[in-house]
């Protein structure tokens, strides 16, 4: 006779104990801690920041521990957690042309005020795995230097000087904020950069890329890449002027584009932009490149129908929460609606094989039957 | 969990949820977007009726989950101790005593009361979406009433099947004038969408909320000749002995034996306290704890 | 009497480069309106800024609306012009691929403008699809079946059925023949011949045509670099050519 399945509530709670071990793992080895992650995982803090929309090392690098590597479910963690924290006001807008930059380079000149300045950076590195690292880190000296003196001019500043470039709009309204107002198509530039910016960094690196190989090619340079720190300033009603309220690190990515075939313009290069917490490279470009694709219809050109230039494709999908929480959800019970596809499979299958036994008689009887299709499908005269 | 506000979110947001819901109620099927916030679960698994049940939640009322029409099922369980933790709530299993209904794929089968909210977790709210997967242009679609291309679909089912070939989500006409995604509850229980109670909709990642009003004209999409059918699997559950129940089918072995219950268990539970047995039913007493 | 359409003063510039300018008529009902030219002589502009397909950049298209009169559809907002498009408006692509529904069969393409209109028997809304596929000389029982198993002739019939059967006072036509094998074109000439005659239809077809405009059109507009250099009744201009670009497109015509 059968018994029916209860105990979901026991089964979750001996999930969540053997998740905590799991999470632990041998505890012959030592506990990692936060401290260590934020320091010596630092680019994988920087994407939870940056995806997770809220800079804070350390709690991201709680996060990443938490999730056990995880970095998607990371994320999830500094965005539910982001939810519940309490909106003091905004800053000023920071302003990158006094970032006091670690790295700064550019595709488009050889040398430009302020110097190429690779910084920090994996690119010349030979991808050699480095087996002394398994065994100690340890490492000589690096060699000093002065830092820069005097700031360091964005390079755009030079191509908008000689008028080559199209300028941006300026204005001082403050845009909407995409996780305060629901996503509303056409979506302005902001709301765009907003959801490209805390977007999944895979999926943006495949959209710009898809660009590079001619889905909406718009060969792009990049004008400049910077990464440093910048302060944050907020105006304090009380007191009447602004004041730092602290620094963080940003990563700015200024890419050129040519422009082609407008209705009114002569031709000028045209911009693609990316800005995002932390060292975090890789998504600085291809958000530029993406940014760049989904200008097409504010800058006259043709709707090729790429995937990069479709606003809603991207948008829509470039929320790594939202696409893993949809996807993932396909483990939940859904016997209920199969149960009624099952049902209704079977009547139809039943109706069939009736139809075509039905047939197969009246062939035998005579020609009066009519075709099989003409049984299947005629209109029921009500 | 004291640090947070009384179910979790904070008054700013679940003002803006409430005004939204007021939006859906006074245009019935219509949906209104709003600013999902990020919950503690994932989108995808009921977000959008979690901050539904939160916007409308009082310390007073008695709060029913359910998933797939049981109460027991994980997420189910899952959410009923969200909502424990955070907002301190009654909570029941029994659908009379409810005053606040989350539901994921089923209406219960005890009719509903007008003093009963029933919120319904929501995946994708919009009925044309797989016809046409462009927002801007369903957008426009459903302002001009453009609605042809539904009953396309409806006529190629007929055409290739014989029958419409939709057996869950069946989409509805709201007052005449809206057509609207039920959510993916079986199309047995399409007639319950018209009941005394209050109906919300939550979808939290597509960001939209809708709502039926109490005594709101709900009609199932179909042709004069071709007039919709909530069927069910011609069966009785075997616990209970129920005949106008919608059933979950088990497989019992390897031979392909197989039996029919209640898929709601508190409608099953309480029949079978009131002394009716189905085939294999016995008292229920007897389910393993 | 007033005309149905009444255009005036139609401009599209692309830049620097005149997409078409200045043109001007009216089309009673009943009356079909050719207009031919050569490539890149704006005629195809002209075609989509009056169906609303393109924002004309001057000028105005009124329609003798049912309810409110002549009305600018220029002006209009979208919703009224998409409601106008499901109506009293048809449009016939050049290509029966932009006007049909590919991924749905053949009776629900004709069909989906009755359910659009709120037609709810499944049973009417098939015959009425079964008779339209045979005034359009599609055989019946191909009625479930998808455009993309039709020949390009019997797509664009089809695209034709799907367009007729609401009864629209106005048909816009872009190219119905291009294509198509001579006999189809042929065959797909006098059919639309006998439609329009018989639903007492106006129609404003674009083509290059001179053969489509001397079967169908009673008056003609020739157009060159988007000016239109001549128009007037069809059979006078064809047969009388003033302007001498008509004269050379008369003449160019191949004698077989």
């Amino acid at each position: 006779m059968y018994v029916a399945v209860k105990g979901g509530e026991r089964a979750i709670d001996n999930a969540h104990a053997w998740l905590a071990e799991e999470r632990r793992g041998d505890r012959d080895v030592a506990e990692l801690g936060v401290d260590q992650i934020r320091e010596q995982m630092t680019l994988a803090v920087n994407r939870v920041m940056a995806e997770g929309s809220l800079y804070d090392p350390d709690l991201a690098a709680l996060a990443i521990k938490q999730s056990r590597g995880d970095l998607i479910e990371a994320i999830f963690l500094i965005r539910a957690y982001r939810t519940t924290l309490p909106r003091f006001g905004g800053s000023n807008p920071v302003d990158t042309a006094t970032m006091a930059c670690d790295r700064r380079v550019s595709a488009t000149f050889k040398d430009a005020p302020g110097g190429q300045v690779l910084g920090p950076t994996f690119d010349y590195t030979h991808r050699l795995l480095d087996f002394k690292l398994a065994a100690d880190g340890e490492f000589g000296e690096m060699p000093q230097t002065e830092p820069n003196a005097g700031e360091t001019p964005h390079i755009m500043g030079f191509l908008d000087r000689e008028d080559l470039i199209q300028s941006e709009p300026t204005g001082s309204d403050t845009p909407d904020d995409l996780t305060r107002s629901p996503l509303e198509l056409p979506a302005s530039r902001a709301l765009r950069l907003q959801a490209l910016t805390r977007g999944d960094e895979g999926f943006i690196l495949g959209m710009a890329y898809s660009t590079q190989r001619g889905y909406a090619r718009n060969h792009a340079f990049v004008a400049e890449l910077r990464i440093g720190a910048v302060a944050v300033e907020m105006e304090i009603p009380e007191l009447g002027f602004a004041i730092d309220i602290g620094e963080i690190t940003l990563t700015e990515c200024e890419t050129v584009n040519q422009f082609k075939g407008s209705k009114t313009e002569p031709p000028q290069f045209t911009r693609g932009y990316g800005l995002v917490f932390g060292m975090t490279e890789r998504k600085a470009i291809s958000m530029a490149l993406v940014d760049r694709a989904l200008r097409w219809k504010e800058l006259g050109e043709d709707n090729l129908g790429a995937p990069a230039q479709d606003e809603e494709f991207v948008l829509y999908h470039a929320d790594n929460i939202q696409a893993t929480g949809f996807l993932e959800h396909i483990k939940l019970p859904h016997y209920v609606d199969f149960q009624s596809e099952l049902e209704l499979i079977r009547k139809l299958r039943r109706e069939a094989q009736a139809s075509e036994q039905a047939a197969g008689q009246a062939e035998e009887e005579g020609p009066s039957g009519g075709s099989l299709k003409g049984k299947m499908k005629e209109g029921v005269a009500s | 969990m004291s640090d947070y506000n009384f179910a979790y979110l904070d008054e700013q947001t679940k003002r803006m949820i409430r005004r939204a819901i007021l939006k859906g109620l006074a245009i019935p099927g219509y949906q209104v977007p709003f600013a999902s916030r990020e919950m503690p679960m994932p989108y995808g698994w009921g977000t959008g009726g979690v901050q539904v049940s939160a916007a409308v939640l009082t310390p007073e009322d008695r709060f029913k989950v359910i998933d797939q029409g049981a109460d027991d099922t994980t997420n189910a369980v899952s959410i009923r101790r969200f909502f424990e933790k955070t907002a301190g709530v009654a909570v029941t299993e029994a659908t009379t005593e409810a005053s606040v209904i989350q539901t994921r794929h089923r209406i219960p089968e005890t009719p509903l009361r007008e003093d009963q909210i029933l919120v319904y977790q929501v995946p994708i709210p919009e009925p044309l979406r797989f016809l046409e997967p462009s927002e801007v242009e369903t957008r426009k679609m459903h302002s001009l009433e453009e609605y042809g291309l539904m009953h396309v679909k409806l006529y190629e089912d007929i055409s290739q099947h014989g029958a419409i070939a939709t057996a869950y989500a069946y989409p509805v006409k709201v007052e005449g004038r809206y057509v609207m995604d039920p959510s993916p509850i079986p199309k047995f229980d399409n007639p319950k969408l018209e009941m005394a109670g209050i109906q919300l909709f939550g979808a939290g990642r597509e960001q939209r909320i809708y709502a039926v009003p109490p005594y709101t004209q709900v009609v199932s999409l179909d042709f004069d000749d071709y007039p919709f059918e909530p069927t069910k699997a011609d069966h009785a559950c075997d616990l209970c002995g129920a005949t106008d129940s919608y059933l979950d089918e088990l497989i019992m072995d390897d031979a392909g034996g197989r039996m029919f219950m209640c898929s709601d268990t508190d409608y099953c539970g309480a029949r079978r306290t009131a002394g009716h047995l189905g085939a294999q039913g016995a008292p229920l007493a007897e389910d393993a704890a | 009497m007033t005309p149905l359409l009444q255009v005036e003063g139609i401009a599209k510039m692309y830049g620097a480069r005149i997409g078409c300018t200045d043109v001007s008529f009216d089309l009673y009902p009943g009356e079909v309106m050719g207009i031919v030219g050569e490539s890149g002589s704006g005629k195809s502009t002209l075609l989509n800024c009056l169906a609303g397909h393109l924002q004309p950049d001057a000028g105005a298209v009124r329609f003798d609306t049912r309810a409110e009169g002549l009305r600018d559809t220029v002006m209009m907002s979208e919703p009224e012009r998409r409601m106008l498009s499901r109506t009293d408006w048809a449009f016939v692509h050049q290509h029966a691929r932009d006007g049909l529904r590919m991924n749905v069969s053949a009776g629900g393409n004709v069909g989906e403008r009755l359910m659009a209109v709120n037609a709810r028997h499944y049973g009417d809304i098939r015959d009425k699809a079964i008779d339209w596929l045979g005034r359009v000389e599609i055989s019946a029982d191909r009625i479930d079946d998808r455009p993309t198993a039709f020949s390009g002739g019997m797509q664009q019939r089809l695209q034709i059925a799907r367009n007729l059967v609401t009864g629209p006072r106005l048909v816009f036509m872009d190219e119905p023949t291009g294509g198509l094998d001579v006999s189809v074109q042929a065959r797909l000439l006098d059919l639309l011949r006998g439609l329009v005659r018989e639903m007492g239809l106006s129609a404003i077809i674009v083509t290059h045509d001179l053969a489509v405009v001397r079967l169908l059109a009673d008056r003609l507009m020739v157009m060159k670099d988007g000016h239109v250099i001549e128009s007037g009744l069809t059979d006078q201009v064809l047969d009388d050519p003033q302007h001498a670009y008509t004269q050379l497109l008369v003449s160019s015509v191949l004698q077989v």
